[in-house]
């Protein structure tokens, strides 16, 4: 990058927050997903003002600009793809604060999810998006990809819970949107647009989450099954009674193998399927809840149920499926781990699709997931070296794609189009659904300097591409 | 300035991945193929201190491996960018702990150091090394240092040094770490090589102890203490004549070589003794002594040996629980609070015999120190090389230390200890508070001194 501009943001930022080292870019051209992009230069903003100025700067020098919470993202959501600068959001981190009588956290982007459950938690509250990296992850990444976890399936995903946002937007001025209210129709929701614009229009600064208050217990069981379809049937079964479980997990049999072999947790390897099953709630209503979910899972064939007794047996049935990602991680270094997503009543239709491409393109595929509400993560367990196999995989990702959308799903479900995604969209959207959102980009930032590259594909993309 | 400024780099486009793997790169042969097991997640930022103290990615596990993994494909040059990243690394191993896919972290850590010190010709450095390998591996090298320490606490000097700051003037982290330096106990006490002493009562083992080259001269006390407890839960206990130092500071400074050789000299040196158990009572030591199995694994004749020695290997603490209870004789006064070594904890996974044995000291009050597992920045001679990113990650330490009122603080590595006794000097609060080895604290409790 040109040594005036660097002198330019040095203006705005203290010298020891900009990084222009080999080894700080290289360290900021990675997330957890897949591609290398290096960064001509990396900055740690410390308010809203110095983001503000930089997007100032940037939009007269048209530099691109990409926010990077802590970069789990598993869809390049952070990823430089078009050099510029990266803004590491991790020092805006010192705004926690829980509003007991209103029920709302107004948080900082830098602030892990982990550390808003806990202070949450800590007076009776409860923020449910639970992410699997939300120990680690941040809120501002959370918010812009609109993350969710298996708690999605009872409470909804992160857009549920955000009602007020203060952001930068990609021409530099800093605005307010929604506000501390549950109840707000003033103008467009705003709010809603950039929650899960996966950073493309707007860059936030601080948010105002809504809180509920904190189920007072939980009850889990695990059932198993022979046939993948029984599964799903059970999971139909349960959400048709009129319980509505905090999370229903599904693992497949290639899922179950791995995890045995790695880590030994009792789980039968002949099963074809097994879901993870917990209800929240008044213990006494939870009591009676799990009983009959117990009953359906044995009336739909069942090949055995096991309820936890103590908190010690609950963490057991959740160590299954914790261990699902080191298990798999084993069988080879690359991971893709996809999303897609399908109305929950095609979820046997899904797997079944699923197997097809496994045994077509000969790849260890491996599928778990929020069953409970038709997202799915069939992951592929590859080396990225071996490129004649990469080649497979590129073909075997457009299939799952694909099929999530043939059964009227959608391609991602909580990871986000990102890089990877993006040439599918046009199948989802269709031409002009596309151009409607291309429209909204363009009249947020008209130089495309906030976060190019992610969401809309490249002129004539159509395929993924990974070597 | 109105005339746009344009954009003068290219933006890099990633390199085919087939074009960059370079073979005859060393650091590739040793780590490559380990780096490519980090599946980049970022469970490991949080467990990292020195993530937490520096806020950015190149000092947390995740950027570091990626670092490695960059020099090993030639992207980016060892000693220009590699070096410090890796310097900085505590080495604590909390990432591995924390990795859900098991990314041998510490042993990319020793190949990129092993890589980078070939490359250093600094003057520091030369005298660093000349240090690790003239004196820490020889006992009456390092004996002599511990007498000449002793000599300068029992006659005065020590208190001439303190009155004219001397120290102060020189290097403040050497007056810092001076000021904490245990009362070294009389030559006299301390246990010659090769002797046998019994155990009181029945016998129920026969250990050999890991005398450690810096306990040996400088805690020598802790030493001989550690001793009478093995004697007293009914350990017969030899000290192996020909051991020596266990190679970890070699091993941590990239000089991997002269880690080997030592570890070969203490394999055959404790073979010889025909003990059940191998008996250390520091956490860094013991770690290594308990991954010689990876040291020498590619070493044919000394495999399987390192494998036994490892199996055999055993923090003082495990075996305390394994053969006691120890016969306490007194009531303690005063809340302990327990520091963990890292490498006591990561590595060799033992963390709860510790708080078992100071939880059963009659009278004890037990605080579980808020933050215990996250490295105290300690790290070999870490404080040393970097005070202050050290004292950083130490000062807040403390201030946990502070809230779980303790008056006696507890750890499990000499490093560790003496880390924490500057800590307890820095918060002005010396004359309350004690910084104890855990040897110190039982054996107090059994009524020996």
């Amino acid at each position: 990058m040109e040594a005036a501009i660097v002198k330019k943001i040095e203006q705005i930022v203290s010298a020891n927050r900009i990084m222009t080292g080999l080894e700080d870019l290289y360290s900021y051209s990675y997330d957890a997903s897949f591609g290398e992009y290096l960064p001509e230069l990396a900055v740690q903003p410390e308010n809203a003002h110095e983001i503000s100025q930089i997007m100032k700067l940037a939009n007269k020098y048209k530099i691109p600009v990409y926010p990077r919470g802590s970069a789990t993202s598993l869809s390049g959501g952070p990823l430089p793809v078009e050099g510029g600068i990266v803004l590491d959001m991790t020092r805006m981190n010192n705004k926690l604060i829980i509003d007991r009588e209103n029920l709302l956290a107004i948080v900082s982007p830098g602030i892990t999810t982990g550390e808003i459950h806990r202070k949450a938690e800590e007076v009776g509250l409860f923020y449910p998006p639970d992410p699997s990296s939300s120990k680690i992850s941040t809120i501002g990444g959370n918010l812009l990809e609109n993350s969710s976890g298996p708690k999605g399936l009872k409470y909804g995903t992160t857009k549920e819970y955000v009602i007020g946002l203060e952001v930068v937007t990609p021409e530099g001025e800093i605005v307010r949107t929604g506000g501390k209210t549950v109840k707000n129709v003033t103008g467009y929701d705003l709010t809603r647009l950039i929650v899960g614009s996966e950073g493309t229009l707007a860059i936030v600064t601080e948010a105002t989450l809504r809180l509920i208050p904190k189920p007072k217990a939980q009850k889990t069981l695990l059932a198993t099954f022979s046939r993948l379809v029984d599964s799903g049937y059970a999971i139909t079964k349960i959400l048709s009674s009129g319980i509505l479980p905090a999370a229903m997990e599904l693992m497949d049999n290639p899922c179950i193998r791995a995890v045995e072999n790695f880590s030994p947790c009792g789980l039968p390897i002949d099963a074809e399927a097994l879901i993870i099953i917990e209800v929240d709630g008044h213990p006494l209503a939870i009591q009676e809840e799990i009983e009959k979910c117990e009953e359906l899972c044995w009336q739909v064939g069942a090949t055995s149920v096991r309820t936890a007794k103590t908190d010690q047996e609950r963490d057991d049935i959740w160590k299954a499926r914790r261990m699902v990602s080191p298990a798999i991680t084993q069988m080879g270094p690359t991971k893709i781990s996809e999303d897609a997503t399908v109305p929950r009543s095609q979820i046997p239709a899904m797997m079944e699709k699923l197997n097809h491409i496994r045994k077509k393109y000969d790849l260890n595929l491996v599928v778990f997931g929020h069953a409970g509400d038709g997202n799915l993560h069939p992951n592929i367990i590859t080396d990225k070296r071996n490129i004649e196999e990469m080649k497979r995989v590129e073909n075997a990702v457009s299939e799952i794609f694909e099929a999530a959308i043939s059964l009227g799903g959608t391609l991602s479900g909580e990871h986000g189009i990102g890089t990877l995604k993006a040439p599918y969209m046009e199948m989802e959207l269709g031409e002009a659904g596309l151009d409607l959102m291309k429209k909204v980009k363009e009249a947020w930032d008209p130089h495309h300097i906030l976060n190019p590259g992610k969401i809309f594909p490249k002129a004539g993309q159509t395929k993924v591409v990974l070597v | 300035m109105n005339a746009p400024l344009k954009r003068t780099e290219p933006c890099p486009t990633p390199q085919p991945l087939s074009l960059v793997p370079k073979k005859g790169n060393r650091l590739y042969e040793l780590a490559y193929e380990a780096t490519n097991q980090c599946i980049q997640c970022g469970y490991c930022l949080p467990a990292c201190p020195t993530y937490e103290s520096m806020g950015k990615e190149s000092a947390s596990p995740r950027g570091r491996i990626n670092l490695v993994k960059m020099a090993a494909e030639g992207k980016i040059d060892i000693s220009k960018h590699l070096a410090e990243p890796i310097d900085l690394c505590l080495g604590c191993r909390a990432c591995e702990t924390a990795c859900p896919v098991s990314v041998p972290y510490g042993h990319i850590l020793e190949s990129a150091k092993e890589v980078i010190a070939d490359e250093q010709t600094n003057q520091n450095d030369k005298l660093k090394k000349l240090i690790l390998k003239q004196v820490f591996p020889y006992p009456k090298r390092m004996r002599m240092l511990g007498n000449l320490t002793w000599v300068y606490q029992k006659s005065g000097l020590k208190t001439i040094v303190k009155k004219t700051k001397l120290l102060h003037k020189i290097s403040e982290p050497m007056a810092q770490f001076e000021s904490v330096l245990p009362e070294i106990e009389s030559p006299v006490k301390r246990a010659k090589l090769g002797t046998i002493i019994p155990a009181k009562g029945v016998k129920k083992a026969r250990v050999a102890f890991f005398t450690g080259c810096i306990s040996d001269a400088l805690l020598n006390r802790t030493n001989r203490l550690t001793i009478e407890l093995l004697t007293l839960v009914g350990c017969e206990v030899i000290i192996p004549k020909s051991q020596n130092c266990c190679g970890a500071l070699h091993a941590h400074q990239g000089m991997t070589e002269n880690a080997r050789e030592l570890a070969k000299q203490n394999i055959a040196a404790f073979e010889e003794t025909k003990a059940d158990y191998y008996i250390n009572n520091a956490g860094g030591c013991g770690a290594l002594l308990k991954e010689y199995d990876h040291l020498l694994e590619k070493e044919e004749e000394w495999a399987e040996r390192a494998k036994n020695f490892s199996h055999a290997s055993k923090d003082i603490s495990e075996v305390l629980v394994e053969f006691g209870p120890l016969p306490f004789q007194k009531e303690w006064d005063g809340v302990i609070t327990y520091q963990d070594s890292c490498h006591l904890r990561n590595v060799q996974g033992v963390h709860r015999e510790p708080r078992k044995l100071l939880q059963s000291i009659p009278g004890a009050r037990f605080v579980e120190l808020p933050g215990s597992d996250s490295c105290c920045a300690s790290g070999g001679i870490y404080n040393l090389l970097h005070f202050e990113e050290s004292m950083k990650i130490l000062d807040r330490k403390m201030e946990h230390v502070e809230k779980t009122n303790a008056t006696t603080v507890v750890t499990t590595n000499p490093g560790c200890l003496l880390q924490m006794r500057v800590g307890i000097e820095r918060q002005g609060c010396s004359s309350q508070v004690q910084g104890v080895h855990l040897v110190d604290v039982l054996a107090d409790a059994c009524g020996i001194s």
